[in-house]
């Protein structure tokens, strides 16, 4: 039987904004699926956003939404989080979202390792704002803003979240969505904070400038480019160069930020320890 | 009889914060604020509630602004710079109608300025800091006691409009200690967000139909819906170049408008027959009262009009004011500023004068005398 993504749509919110050969829909779809097998009840649920075309994506679902601003997806999480830490919450930003604009926030939510699920859209580029340079954009590729090549150096989402102190990291693609299910699934159920780089393509403001002649090109660049992080780890570096990881990249046992804090708050109840 | 202590205006702050129910707290560390950080950081895991030092104070803006959306009432506490950062999310929370509390403890600026001293020029930025057309209330307490209770009057407003709440003291009341009481629970009336009666199923988030303020449904309650910075229609999603825009933003506005007479607070001494009323808040009211009874025993008709609420601006006591005496000396730490609204609200009818000072210490009784004699 076929999945009914209709349960979790908003009824009259489609079409969505997304252009046509945008990668979101696949991660929409993908990431309704994960929540779906997990069964957890939508009330129980809050998505949160930044700002970009990704953060657009908590409006077309029944959950507790929240579109903020630009960057800021994490910290409001973070109060609806610890004022209601047995609940689920979830983060869906871009890349310039996640660690241009909020980087200091993401850095600082995997330190404290909070129990949030943050799903950063990767597609290389500003999609809402017409194809500016992000801190993922390729060494080289064209952007408005770069239009002679990008000489920035790029972030490695993954690496930055494992540094700053993630509990669960991955990454996954927009092309691999079977596999991206099974991502999403284990993300959320990691207790304390999951950061998933998931690769996406907007072929309207960085594919058409970037050679990729059309969106399916991207999808099979993705398809070429990813290797499960098993055969990668094993090749010698000159075979992937290149190339990067998918599936879970890292992850250890820490604790969770809301878990210490209210354990804190019972050790002050009892008279004895409550030395504050 | 309540409780009787000695308090700091900042410590005030948060005691008037937990007496009204506050449960959050998120914030950055800041002169002449921290202190509110750091009673907040004592007291609220003592009793379930959330502390939070967020890495700067725009995290700690939106995280507040989480934590209300589920269910917490919820402050923040910060000072020039600091609140400098706030604005954006401040600005979000007006147009999405989240209830939170806001302290700006005013050093001097701009920018690092004086961190120890005391300011009155961020008073503009509280009423026009943030982008936009948008609604505001800004409360102005000038003693410790004060501070306590508008604190307390600042989250019933914030929960009533659905609206950011801004207290705006300087660095001398935030720091002074003074004796105050704590009154025992049930003196001061305490309030809580309009609830939604209707069935989930029902629920439209920005209704506009039965009143300016719609009830609120927090995040996990049942009633799953969106909440967007872009202007949004009834049920919470965008819209765009809508005539919506414009009623809804007029509706705004109207929540704190319509309301001046609830929302308006002030002190008006010995005004009745005087020639010449200080407009003075904050620690220049402290010295405005001190200078206004000096000038009394000289036998000049002085009085003072000390606002609590400086937004929205008291217009129609100042306009009735101006067309009562000669002048109105208006002292601020600034270079100048509030004074434009006393100005404009009294229109020509009588001078109006300012006292200014920048330079970290305050305006002195003996200066608003002698203007007091200049205007009379
Ligand atoms: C404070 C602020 N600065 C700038 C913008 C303009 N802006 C909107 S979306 C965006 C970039 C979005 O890029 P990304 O996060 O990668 O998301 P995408 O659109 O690619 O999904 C920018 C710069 C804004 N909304 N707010
Ligand atoms: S601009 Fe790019 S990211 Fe945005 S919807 Fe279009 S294809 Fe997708
Ligand atoms: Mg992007």
């Amino acid at each position: 039987m076929s999945f009914d993504y209709d349960q979790y749509i908003r009824g009259g919110k489609l079409p969505h904004i997304w252009c046509p050969g945008c990668t979101y829909g696949i991660v929409f779809k993908s990431l309704l699926r994960a929540v779906d097998s997990l069964k957890i009840p939508k009330d129980d649920v809050a998505l949160v956003s930044g700002i970009g075309c990704a953060s657009r994506l908590p409006g077309y679902v029944d959950f507790n939404t929240l579109h903020t601003t630009h960057g800021r997806a994490l910290p409001f999480a973070t109060g609806l989080k610890m004022a209601r830490p047995d609940k689920k919450v979830m983060v869906v930003s871009g890349d310039g979202d996640a660690t241009a604009i909020g980087g200091n926030h993401f850095i600082h939510a995997c330190r404290r390792n909070i129990d949030i699920t943050v799903l950063v859209f990767n597609n290389f580029i500003y999609g809402m704002t017409g194809g500016q340079y992000s801190p993922t954009t390729p060494s080289g590729h064209l952007a408005t803003t770069m239009p002679y090549g990008n000489i920035d150096p790029s972030f490695n989402i993954p690496d930055l979240a494992k540094g700053a102190g993630a509990s669960w990291v991955g990454r996954g693609t927009a092309y691999h969505a079977a596999a991206l299910d099974k991502l999403i699934v284990e993300a959320i159920q990691h207790k304390g904070l999951s950061v998933l780089e998931i690769i996406n393509a907007c072929p309207t403001t960085h594919g058409r400038r970037n050679k990729f002649k059309s969106p399916t090109d991207m999808l099979l660049w993705m398809k070429d480019t990813a290797l499960p992080v098993t055969a990668f780890d094993k090749l010698p570096p000159e075979k992937t160069a290149g190339k990067f990881p998918t599936g879970v990249l890292f992850k250890r046992e820490a604790p969770e930020y809301c878990e210490t804090y209210y354990g804190l708050v019972e050790r002050l109840k009892s008279p004895k320890e409550g030395r504050a | 009889m309540g409780k009787l202590k000695l308090l700091q205006g900042n410590e005030a702050c948060a005691e008037g914060a937990l007496y009204a129910g506050c449960t959050f707290f998120a914030g950055y560390p800041i002169t002449p604020s921290t202190e509110v950080a750091e009673f907040m950081a004592r007291s609220l895991p003592k009793i379930g509630g959330a502390f939070l030092q967020m890495e700067d104070e725009i995290a700690a803006m939106a995280a507040i602004i989480g934590g209300s959306l589920a269910g917490a009432k919820s402050l923040t506490a910060t000072s020039g710079p600091g609140f400098s950062l706030k604005q954006e999310n401040i600005g979000f929370a007006a147009l999405t109608e989240v209830p939170c509390v806001v302290v700006n403890v005013m050093r001097g600026g701009p920018s690092t300025g004086v961190p120890t001293g005391p300011g009155q020029s961020d008073i503009m930025q509280c009423k026009w800091g943030t982008h936009g057309d948008h609604p505001v209330i800004c409360l102005t307490p000038a003693y410790v006691q004060e501070i306590f209770s508008e604190t307390v009057r600042a989250f019933n407003l914030a929960e009533k409009y659905r609206t950011p709440v801004i207290i705006a003291f300087d660095e001398i009341v935030g720091h002074m200690r003074e004796k105050i009481e704590i009154p025992d629970k049930g003196v001061l009336p305490v309030e809580d967000r309009p609830k939604p009666a209707c069935k989930p199923s029902e629920y439209l988030p920005y209704d506009d139909s039965k009143g300016d303020v719609p009830p609120m449904a927090n995040f996990f309650e049942g009633y799953r819906y969106h909440v967007t910075g872009l202007n949004h229609g009834p049920d919470g999603f965008p819209v765009n170049a809508s005539p919506r825009i414009h009623t809804d933003e007029l509706r705004l506005m109207r929540k704190v408008e319509a309301n001046r007479k609830e929302i308006i607070r002030y002190e008006d001494y010995m005004t009745d027959d005087a020639e010449v009323v200080v407009f003075a808040y904050g620690v220049s009211g402290r010295s405005g009262k001190t200078a206004v009874e000096a000038a009394r025993a000289d036998g000049i008709k002085a009085g003072l009009f000390r606002p609590l609420t400086i937004w929205p601006f008291p217009e129609e006591e100042v306009a009735s004011i101006a067309s009562r005496v000669k002048g109105i000396v208006v002292p601020e730490l600034s270079l100048g500023q509030i004074i434009f609204e006393v100005d404009r609200c009294a229109k020509g009818r009588c001078r109006v004068e300012g006292i200014y000072r920048v330079d970290g210490d305050p305006i002195t009784p003996s200066q608003i005398l002698a203007k007091i004699k200049e205007v009379k």
